[in-house]
């Protein structure tokens, strides 16, 4: 006899999903904006050291990254377990510093070659007799402004 | 007049791309922040230069060695590294009162010494407290005078606070003893 009726307006409707994509872009931004591309894979073994004195480094770009420490895993066939050095994506000796800055300097304008930053990140392990001749190395480089990465720590 | 309106361009996808390009984005990030000790090198010495370190009164020299074994010893005496920081702070605040101590921080020189098998993170320990020495002397100075931390002073006033205490840590050549 009678018919269903269609309950009309009793349903709650549908969430509008309009504004997800305006949500999404904003965080897509963010993102986009903060993101630093890795730009090497670590060799070596690299727990850096916690220090309460630090300084960020402002322009990651003038930074050129000299990482110590013994090799990781499956590359401690090959290179033993002392402690190397690594430059971008090999290992080198510490003969060879002085030509990685000379490319990193000749890559960098002119007028920001006084703001360049070798920036240390040697592994807790690490002996000083490598990192010494590291500096010796960056001092007949010319390269005197150096950073020792460490994590921060409270006081 | 009439003209049909176009129709929409669906945008339920655009919900999609953006999030595939969020994901890309998430995946990629570090967001670490690099943070360090900040020192300068000294430039390499010429042949011909002699350093002369007799014109500087031992009493203005803070010696700080560290051998193979991580072991301190500060103006020849054995010192935890928890100690470090109040016997820099006692010599450069010294301004001629104890007759083995500064003369005053413009004269001051903290020598830094360690040993080829020194290990890295002593090392960085050592330099920490160092830099805490002089931090919190300049701290002090500029709660003194302007009211705020040295880190928030800014142009001429922290070059004066600077100049208070100037920060000299001179590190010898290395040299190897006690094994690597």
């Amino acid at each position: 006899m009678s018919r269903f009726k269609k309950k009309k307006g009793s349903e709650t409707p549908a969430m509008s999903t309009a504004s997800l994509p305006d949500i999404v872009f904003m965080l897509l931004f963010f993102f986009m904006v903060t993101t630093v591309m890795r730009e090497t894979t670590l060799l070596v073994e690299n727990s850096l050291p916690k220090a309460s004195e630090v300084k960020k480094i402002e322009d990651k770009s003038l930074c050129s990254y000299i990482y110590v420490g013994a090799p990781v895993g499956a590359m401690k066939a090959k290179f033993g377990t002392e402690s190397r050095i690594q430059l971008n994506d090999s290992f080198k000796n510490v003969t060879d510093i002085q030509e990685f800055m000379a490319t990193k300097r000749e890559n960098t304008p002119e007028e920001k070659k006084p703001l360049l930053v070798t920036c240390i990140k040697a592994d807790v392990d690490a002996k000083m007799g490598l990192v010494t001749d590291i500096k010796q190395e960056l001092r007949k480089a010319q390269a005197f402004k150096i950073n020792y990465a460490t994590f921060t720590k409270a006081d | 007049m009439s003209r049909r309106s176009l129709p929409e361009i669906n945008a339920g996808s655009m919900a999609d791309i953006a999030f595939l390009l969020l994901i890309f984005f998430l995946v990629t990030t570090t967001m670490d922040v690099d943070t360090g000790l900040v020192r300068k090198l000294p430039a390499m010495p010429e042949e011909e230069d002699i350093i002369d370190d007799s014109q500087i009164k031992a009493r203005n020299i803070y010696v700080v060695l560290v051998n193979a074994k991580d072991q301190l010893l500060v103006e020849e005496e054995l010192m935890d590294i928890s100690q470090l920081r109040d016997g820099a702070k006692a010599f450069l605040d010294n301004w001629g009162k104890s007759p083995d101590l500064s003369d005053n921080p413009h004269k001051a020189i903290i020598s830094l010494q360690n040993d080829r098998g020194t290990s890295y993170e002593m090392y960085i320990q050592v330099q920490n407290e160092l830099s805490a020495a002089y931090r919190e002397l300049r701290d002090r100075e500029a709660q003194r005078k302007f009211g705020v931390y040295y880190a928030e002073l800014e142009g001429v006033d922290k070059k004066e606070i600077r100049k208070m205490y100037p920060q000299k840590i001179s590190e010898a050549e290395p040299k190897k003893v006690g094994g690597n």
